[in-house]
């Protein structure tokens, strides 16, 4: 008698396939409102910034995006461990799926960064810790996408990213970090958990809800993806000829 | 509401090349990478069997 819920039938592709499935409308709703009510409050009720302008207006993506890269990195870095350690296919697909949208998010951290550093440092860039930490994690999410697409087998290239992937995942911590153990130009922590925000509460909630939709963005595309990874790994299964079967693709939509 | 006006708003204090600049490349990265993850389910599930890569 199983009555309780069995997590680990949704291990494989063929039942996780359904399932992300159905819930990858939700994560995409859930985003773009989200996206909605924080830009709302960030760019049309939050007051403008004593010291920074208007100019600090970016934090409301900036932010978002660097927690994203560095998040979803560990996440990455954690189920392409697991796909190595117990060969559980399903979880190196996720690792895969996760890397493309990680390095993205790093780049509009950088992008927005440095489109906020010129009006209030005067610079760009500068090669300050944070900066270049950062920028480090884009050159390891690329050399993580580069290795495994040029490793055939695909469960060696699996490994062999995940190898990459768990050592990268030191250069996390050093991110985080990097505004205190250095002296550096990037500003410190707006928001910890251990003291009160440096931000008026306008301005943090509509951070945090830009934080969520971003959230919610990366599970909606990530899904998708893991879902087109797995179909091309299990071409010739019978769980994807069913689930094509199930609900036929248009014909002549894109072809 | 900080705005008096719609070209208040999209000057942004003086600052509307830095912050439009930071909304439009998020937003056209996250516009497009949906699309391109679509494309690429739409193109496993034609190819279901063995079809042509």
């Amino acid at each position: 008698m199983s009555t309780t819920l069995r997590f680990f039938r949704f291990a494989s592709p063929a039942a996780f396939y359904p399932l992300a499935g159905k819930l990858v409308p939700w994560f995409g709703a859930v985003a773009a409102i989200l996206a909605a009510i924080g830009l709302y409050l960030g760019m049309l009720r939050a007051p403008t910034d004593a010291t920074q302008g208007d100019a600090y207006r970016i934090i409301f993506i900036h932010v978002p995006a660097a927690w994203m890269s560095m998040l979803l990195y560990v996440v990455m870095a954690f189920w392409a461990a697991i796909g190595w350690a117990f060969n559980a296919r399903l979880a190196s697909i996720v690792a895969r799926a996760i890397a493309p949208t990680g390095a993205m998010f790093t780049f509009l951290a950088l992008w927005t960064g440095a489109l906020w550093g010129k009006p209030t440092w005067g610079a760009w860039w500068v090669w300050d810790a944070r900066l270049t930490s950062e920028l480090i994690l884009l050159f390891l999410y690329a050399g993580y996408i580069a290795l495994v697409s040029a490793i055939d087998d695909t469960r060696r290239a699996d490994r062999a990213g995940a190898l990459l992937a768990v050592v990268g995942s030191v250069n996390v911590p050093i991110i985080y970090f990097s505004v205190i153990w250095w002296n550096t130009l990037h500003q410190g922590a707006s928001v910890s958990v251990t003291t009160a925000p440096k931000m008026a509460s306008v301005m943090l909630l509509a951070m945090l809800l830009m934080t969520l939709a971003f959230w919610a963005y990366a599970f909606a595309v990530i899904f998708v993806r893991t879902r087109a990874i797995a179909l091309e790994r299990d071409n010739h299964a019978a769980w994807a000829n069913d689930s094509v079967a199930r609900a036929p693709v248009r014909q002549g939509a894109s072809s | 509401m900080n705005w008096n006006s719609a070209a208040d708003f999209f000057a942004m204090g003086g600052y509307g090349t830095y912050v439009w600049g930071a909304y439009a490349v998020t937003l056209a990265c996250m516009a497009v990478e949906p699309v391109l993850v679509a494309m690429r389910h739409r193109r496993a599930r034609r190819e279901i069997g063995g079809a042509p890569r």
